[in-house]
Order: structure tokens, then C-alpha cells, then sequence
């Protein structure tokens, strides 16, 4: 089964230097991606899945596909559990 | 009945007027704010303000801000203001202390220079030979130490909370009047920011430069704002991230004696 990954509402984002700089509007917290981090952020429209997502970074490091998927459904995990993504097993419209 | 009178307070070239018949608040004000008083500067707001004999909140109460309808509404244990933005009015009743208008003013200039392009941020600024140097960190950072130890040809902007504001090709840093219960305001005037730095304790002086997304970081982590708008908060990042790209930023480790003025010649 597929799972895709939405970024949230009410952040705002920017990148600098590479890295992805996030602030959420609610709370005011301040989350800084490094480099994976960042082409999961920008990957997550709701209808790329976390495999696709994973290809991708394959592509961009050249590490085998099954460390790269557990690595960004890690990674996904962790934004999920900070507010920053969700994610649903449903493709966005 | 007494006569109303304005008190008008100008801060980075924007006034604000604060219309008031209760004498008693009217020394405070005056006392508090008296090197920012502009008399003849045409206000860009106008807050009247109603001296209640007690709050009918909890004293305690801390700051709450929230954006309804356009009208910016304001509350902590010693007052409670409204705030229409595009009529450029508001009102404030609030227990008879100078505290109250200094939180308001802030919030006021918060969301003014988010709309310029600039920001508050908790930071002393001072100017040596026409530059500002601006000084940012948490409460403990050193903040307050380094401009107090300024030699006598450093003008001190604030030793709190810094006015920052793009201009043409860089930023500004303008002289504010907000300050703790306990220091002093800094003075009414302003330089072309030369460098931030992040400040901590060393054992001797040394600095080292920021790359942008530690500046960006540095600076989210100490900007002043207050409303939840996603609009808002873009802004307060777009500016934060421009700055990054024009100000050179610096982490500062500082031994607390005058020698660390010698970086800022």
C-alpha cells in the first residue's frame, strides 16, 4: 500500500543556503531540514508517495533503494510527529 | 472633567498618539518615553486611552494578541486594547502603569514593520563612526553587558530591543525606548547596520561567520511577533531571509570587559 505525504497548513517556508527553514505560524517554532530533509518537504504534495520519494533520493545519492526507504519513512515519521507533514494513504485530488 | 491631551511617542520616523485626560498617566508616559517625544509629528496611529482603577482580569494574566475581523485585540492582566489597522485607530483601558503602552507600542511596530520589511528583535544596538552594530542572543547572552561596557564614542541604541528596517541597499537600526523595568531607554537615533552578532560568554574575545541559514535560525529565534497569520509569519521569514543575505552575521564569544569594543572600530 502506498502512503503520501502532505505538508501542513498554517507554516511558512523558505530555503537558505540549501536547507529548508520552516516556522509555524501557531506556535512559533522553528524547524531547519537538512538536505533529505528538504526533498521531502518539497516532494510532499500529497500525491508523491513515500516510495517515489524514496527514488528520488536514490537518484540524488546514489545509496541502494532499501536503505533510502527506511531512511525516509524514518524521516517522514519525524516531521509527522513534529506537525510538519502528514500523511494518508490516499493521494491527494 | 479634564481636558484630553496626546502624548505621541516616535519610534523609527512613526508616531503614535496617545490621547489620555488622566494626569497621572500622562507623567508616566512622558517620564518613560521622553527622549522618543515628537509634539508636532503627524501620528500614523491614535490610541485612546481609558485609566481603569482595576483590572477586571486576572492580574497575572499574560500577553494574548489576536487578529479579528481587522481589529488587532490585545489583553494581559494590566490592560486590554483594540486596534483597528485600517482605521488607524484604537483604544486601551488599562490600570494606571507606563508598562502597558510600552507592550502596545511594540506590538503596534511589530506588525508595521512586517509590512515595510523589517522587524524587532531582542538585541541591544549600538553606533560607532556612523555604523550600527546589533547584538542578539537570549536573556543571559550578554545583551545588556557588551553596550554597557561601549567606550564614550558609542551611542546606545537600546540595550533590549532593536529596531531593524530595510532601506535601500541594507538595513537600519533606529534607537527604541522599550526597555526592562530595571534599564534605561537607549536614545532617538539611528545608522546603517554594519553586522549582527550572536552573542555568548568566552574567555576571550573572538568571532566567527554565520553562514545564511544560521543567520536565519539566529534571527527567527529572537524577532519579536505576535499574531498567528500565516501571511504574517512569511513575511517576518522573507524579511529574515533578506537580511541574512545582505548583513553580515558573526557568532561572538566575549570576555566582559571594554576590549571586545576593539572588533567595532
Amino acid at each position: 500500500m502506498s502512503v503520501f505525504v502532505v505538508r501542513g497548513e498554517k507554516l511558512a517556508a523558505r530555503k537558505v543556503g540549501g536547507e529548508m527553514v520552516i516556522l509555524s505560524a501557531e506556535d512559533s517554532s522553528l524547524f531547519v531540514l537538512n538536505e533529505v530533509g528538504t526533498i521531502i518537504w518539497e516532494a510532499a504534495d500529497g500525491r508523491t508517495s513515500i516510495q517515489a520519494i524514496a527514488d528520488a533520493v536514490c537518484v540524488e545519492y546514489d545509496v541502494d533503494p532499501v536503505s533510502a526507504l527506511t531512511d525516509v519513512t524514518e524521516f517522514v515519521q519525524a516531521l509527522a510527529a513534529a506537525g510538519i507533514v502528514s500523511t494518508s494513504e490516499q493521494a491527494a485530488r | 472633567m479634564q481636558r484630553s491631551r496626546d502624548v505621541t511617542v516616535e519610534v523609527g520616523h512613526i508616531a503614535v498618539a496617545l490621547r489620555t485626560n488622566n494626569r497621572p498617566l500622562i507623567r508616566l508616559l512622558e517620564q518613560r518615553f521622553r527622549r522618543f517625544l515628537a509634539p508636532s509629528a503627524v501620528p500614523a496611529f491614535q490610541f485612546d486611552i481609558t485609566v481603569v482603577p482595576q483590572s477586571n482580569y486576572d492580574e497575572e494574566a499574560d500577553l494574548s494578541v489576536e487578529v479579528r475581523d481587522g481589529s488587532w485585540i490585545m489583553r494581559r492582566g494590566d490592560f486590554h486594547a483594540e486596534w483597528d489597522v485600517a482605521e488607524r485607530r484604537g483604544h486601551i483601558r488599562q490600570t494606571l502603569n507606563p508598562y502597558a503602552v510600552d507592550s502596545i507600542l511594540r506590538i503596534v511596530h511589530t506588525l508595521v514593520l512586517s509590512m515595510e520589511g523589517g522587524f524587532l528583535l531582542h538585541a541591544s544596538s549600538a553606533v560607532r563612526n556612523g555604523r550600527a552594530y546589533v547584538f542578539t542572543g537570549p536573556s543571559g547572552a550578554g545583551k545588556s553587558t557588551i553596550v554597557g561596557l561601549a567606550p564614550d564614542d558609542v551611542t546606545v541604541l537600546t540595550d533590549e530591543i532593536s529596531y531593524l528596517r530595510r532601506t535601500g541597499d541594507g538595513y537600519v537600526a533606529f534607537g527604541t525606548p522599550f526597555a526592562g523595568e530595571l534599564s534605561d531607554a537607549g536614545e532617538p537615533a539611528s545608522a546603517p547596520v554594519a553586522a549582527l552578532f550572536q552573542l555568548g560568554r568566552g574567555e576571550d574575545n573572538r568571532h566567527e561567520r554565520l553562514d545564511s541559514a544560521q543567520t536565519v535560525k539566529t534571527l527567527m529565534r529572537n524577532i519579536l511577533f505576535f499574531a498567528g497569520d500565516r501571511r504574517l509569519v512569511g513575511r517576518v521569514l522573507d524579511t529574515a531571509c533578506d537580511f541574512a543575505s545582505c548583513v553580515p552575521a558573526y557568532a561572538l564569544r566575549f570576555s566582559p570587559d571594554q576590549r571586545v569594543w576593539s572588533t567595532f572600530a
